[in-house]
């Protein structure tokens, strides 16, 4: 039981987007489609996983001043194989994803896990949590790119990303009605605030309902 | 003149935070305060210039005649943590006030997303070393602009009556939103 725990943390009650915050750029920059937003949590749970295993491998050979830089070091190793198979295998995604894949590197998420969790613990939670984690993150860029490219383009559509002319389903919805400013940055600032707020308002009536059992 | 236009580009048309998302954390995280913003700003702006003419140099006189570019991540990631690591000691010996303020957010640098964004653009769109020069500092610059109107505005968010639900953080996105758009109107000037 505690080790599901471990895994479900990630997907919503510290789930890096919504909640931590953390890792917004890419969030933001790659969610103009879904296809965009599926590949890039696919490439994130890779480095993710992979980089919370290897450093809770070595977590006890790492001296602890310099553990910073050999985190980063060994992220920048993994992000840029994932890189370079990407380019290879899947190459209309690595054209439509373009700088946000080396900038896997900097991406909060990995280092935070790195040094919140997988310096601490052993092989398997870390990699539990790194699915998690990861799987949190595909989520919410997968939320966020929904509402845009619904409200963008009036439909949704996803493309094989490893043959971009094959599609897997393409809809339009009201194509005629759409507002094309959600595909732009602006649109990509609103939509996260506005889920943001959801969350938010959630939370609020949450606490207000455990107030009133506690009055009772 | 080319050069005026690319910085011109850079700073305002084409916003590093606004249109390409880069730096999103700090903005949201340093901009209580503006006068923090724009220490933030300062020692992004430093970092960023030295970063992208170092790692240009890098890229061009070392990892290419040695045909070992797909190393260009891990070494532009190492000139950056140094070069934060670089500045935190400055600060730290200089000015003390400046580094308690910044706190957390001065090692956090280094996983800037405009500190690394900048160095690999400059590699991808094929900038001469002048060109890439100029794109380390016209870039830091928008930064710091953004992050100082961006921290003035939030100042008087605090004081504004906001729906519970949009407090903080939501409001603070929809309002970097705002000025999107309003830096997309200037989008024919370059």
């Amino acid at each position: 039981m505690k080790k599901f725990d471990i895994f479900k943390k990630g997907l919503f009650v510290e789930n890096p987007i919504f909640v931590l915050l953390l890792g917004l750029c890419s969030a933001l920059a790659i969610t103009t489609t879904l296809t965009n937003a599926i590949g890039m949590g696919m490439a994130v749970i890779c480095v993710l996983i992979m980089s919370n295993v290897i450093i809770s491998l070595l977590r006890n050979i790492i001296p602890n001043e310099i553990r910073i830089p050999v985190f980063i070091v060994i992220i920048a190793t993994l992000v840029k194989c994932v890189q370079m198979l990407m380019n290879a295998y899947t190459p209309a995604l690595y054209e439509s994803l373009g700088v946000f894949i080396p900038l896997i590197v900097v991406n909060c998420i990995i280092l935070g896990r790195a040094e919140s969790f997988a310096s601490k613990n052993g092989v398997f939670d870390s990699l539990l949590d790194a699915l998690g984690m990861g799987l949190g993150y595909t989520f919410a860029v997968v939320v966020i790119s929904f509402f845009r490219e619904l409200i963008g383009t009036g439909g949704l559509s996803l493309y094989n990303p490893f043959d971009a002319s094959q599609v897997i389903f393409d809809i339009k919805i009201f194509a005629d009605y759409s507002i094309s400013l959600f595909t732009q940055p602006a649109g990509a600032f609103i939509t996260l605030g506005c889920i943001l707020a959801f969350v938010q308002f959630l939370n609020i009536r949450k606490e207000n309902k455990a107030k009133k059992a506690e009055v009772k | 003149m080319e050069l005026v236009s690319l910085f011109i580009g850079l700073t305002f048309v084409n916003n590093v935070v606004l249109s390409k998302f880069y730096a999103v954390c700090p903005l949201l995280g340093v901009s209580k305060k503006p006068k923090n913003a724009l220490n933030m700003g300062y020692a992004v702006t430093f970092v960023i210039f030295v970063a992208s003419i170092v790692t240009y140099a890098l890229y061009y006189f070392v990892l290419e005649p040695l045909k070992i570019q797909y190393l260009d991540l891990i070494t532009f990631i190492l000139v950056i943590a140094s070069l934060v690591q670089f500045v935190e000691m400055f600060l730290k010996k200089t000015s003390p006030e400046i580094y308690k303020a910044m706190g957390v957010y001065l090692p956090l640098i280094t996983t800037n997303c405009a500190v690394l964004g900048v160095a690999l653009d400059n590699i991808s769109a094929g900038y001469n070393f002048i060109e890439a020069a100029v794109a380390g500092l016209a870039v830091p610059i928008g930064f710091t602009i953004v992050i100082y109107v961006f921290a003035t505005i939030r100042e008087r968010l605090d004081i504004a009556d906001v729906p519970a639900s949009f407090k903080g953080t939501p409001i603070a996105l929809i309002t970097a939103g705002i000025m999107a758009c309003a830096l997309a109107g200037i989008a024919g000037l370059v």
